[in-house]
């Protein structure tokens, strides 16, 4: 699995990092950095949930 | 390839079609979609207005960047509320990420939600068992409380009453079309506005004067008021005077207060409409909140039916029905010409009706949100209530957990019923700014004693 974030529609929530911290990070001031573009299965779980709680719908899970 | 002119829109006269939009903007949006179809052209007194709809269009639209089309200058409207001359130091687009730094972050919305449910608190304290609200003044009057106490701080909407609501109220009322030609046309709407700007200027003045006197507060006491204030030029005076923070609180809270408003109404009203619905949002509250949660915890939670139905009553109500940018050159959309003086609008009133994106399009039907259909993410451009893209309403996490937060508290002690026909509640569409139309009364009674009598 393969994380895709589109920058046009991230506005910096930070939903993410609190869902999956370990996988993305967004700073104060500024937009989201995928820090584990292809996380492990481990983090399926809270990267699906990090997907679904956008509140811009910026994320998106693609299967490879 | 040559590019196409937009069809103009049938009707119009002199002034092009400002006359009809100001007086029935939806019938004139959907004629532009019904007649020239995703590009559409209606005129505002000598301006074109490129007027667009459809997925297609309005990815476009969303996805443009402020060097196209601008929203500066979109909106003369608003200049008059937010205050001309007011030096602000930074521009629009930097003061909404301020904001949204400070106050919107997912992690300060606990604490919000904490605070709104307090809010409607103190808002039903006054009622008896039972009795009538007028949805506008009432949900007006609640979103003053927990937009200033949620942007700007407690203390200072603890020195607020409902006074600051109706002057509020006075402004969002000054938006009339006609600010298209002349914001300050001598029309009584636009002399109000002006009176209650400068109400609000002596009322957040007295607020001043009274905590300069009360000397400095201490560091974990200070609100956004008192920071704003603590700050002085090299010479140690005040940089921004009471007009200059009054407009920058104005600003602050305008995008979120009336369409707060609107929606907590229309989601009612539309639950009152349609019982069963409301009986399972009903069900589903008390589900959770049979074990003595909290509404802070809760309302960050996914509440399926009662989301479901705000963003239902979203879609019919959108409380923006033109979203509006201006161009800054020549640009071509789906092979259409875009003029370098036009405005370009997307609207979410019609947007969000159309049928094939949106199966029975006009009616109520929450369960277009459950899984798999989930409408308003397969229709990304189309379900635009929030807009979409890189102007997205910055705050729409935070409107869903405060309408969450409200109807946790309201539902869970109080049953409502329409004290009018069902088809009677209506939208003003005579502004810019869409407001509930008076009447738009309904009854509540105290949640034991109705099911006693029941």
């Amino acid at each position: 699995m393969r994380i895709e974030a589109d920058l046009d529609l991230c506005q910096g929530h930070a939903m993410c990092e609190m869902e999956a911290p370990g996988v993305f990070s967004v700073p104060r001031k500024g937009k989201v950095t995928v820090a584990e573009p292809a996380p492990p299965q481990s983090q399926r779980a809270a990267v699906e949930a990090a997907v679904r709680f956008c509140p811009t719908q910026a994320l998106r899970l693609v299967e490879d | 390839m040559t590019l196409l002119e937009p069809r103009l829109v049938s009707g119009g006269a002199a002034d092009g079609h400002l006359e009809e939009l100001r007086h029935d903007p939806i019938a004139l949006m959907r004629r532009v979609r019904d007649e020239c179809g995703d590009v559409g052209r209606f005129d505002l007194a000598g301006r074109p207005v490129i007027l667009l709809s459809g997925a297609d269009a309005n990815e476009y639209f969303f996805r443009a960047p402020d060097e196209d089309l601008d929203q500066a200058g979109a909106y003369p409207f608003m200049t008059p509320i937010f205050g001309e001359g007011v030096v602000f130091d930074a521009s629009p687009e930097r003061r909404r990420e301020a904001l949204h730094n400070q106050a919107l972050r997912g992690d300060m919305m606990r604490g919000h939600a904490q605070t709104i449910a307090d809010e409607v608190g103190r808002m039903v304290a006054g009622w008896g068992a039972e009795g009538e609200i007028d949805l506008l003044d009432w949900f007006a009057e609640l979103t003053i409380y927990t937009s200033s106490a949620c942007l700007i701080g407690a203390k200072f909407r603890n020195q607020l009453d409902r006074r600051f609501a109706e002057l509020y109220h006075d402004l969002e009322r000054g938006t009339d079309a006609l600010a298209f030609v002349d914001p300050y046309a001598p029309i009584e709407s636009f002399r109000r506005r002006d009176q209650a700007r400068t109400a609000l200027v002596a009322l957040v003045g007295r607020i001043m004067a009274g905590r300069a006197a009360a000397g400095p507060p201490a560091r974990g006491d200070r609100d956004l008021l008192d920071v704003l204030m603590s700050i002085r030029n090299t010479g140690g005076a005040e940089v921004f005077s009471a007009d200059e923070i009054t407009g920058m609180f104005i600003s602050m809270m305008f995008a979120g207060h009336h369409t707060s408003s609107g929606t907590a109404a229309w989601t009612l009203i539309e639950l009152l409409r349609n019982p069963a619905c409301l009986a399972g949002v009903v069900a589903e509250l008390d589900g959770r909140y049979a074990g003595g949660a909290d509404v802070s915890f809760e309302a960050l939670r996914e509440i399926p039916r009662l989301e479901s139905a705000v963003k239902e009553a979203l879609r019919l109500h959108p409380p923006l029905i033109l979203l509006l940018r201006a161009a800054t050159r020549e640009l071509e959309v789906l092979g259409h010409r875009i003029r370098a003086d036009a405005l370009v609008g997307a609207t979410p009133a019609i947007s969000n009706r159309i049928a094939a994106d949106f199966p029975e399009p006009d009616a109520f039907r929450p369960e277009r949100y459950a899984e798999p259909r989930q409408e308003d993410l397969v229709n990304r451009w189309t379900w635009i209530p929030f807009g979409a893209g890189r102007h997205r309403c910055v705050g729409a996490n935070f409107a869903m957990i405060q309408l969450k937060a409200i109807f946790s508290v309201l539902l869970r002690d109080w049953s409502f019923e329409l004290a009018q026909p069902p088809g009677s509640y209506r939208n003003d569409h005579s502004k810019m700014v869409v407001q509930l139309a008076r009447p738009c009364v309904v009854r509540y009674r105290r949640r034991g004693d109705a099911e006693a009598a029941a």
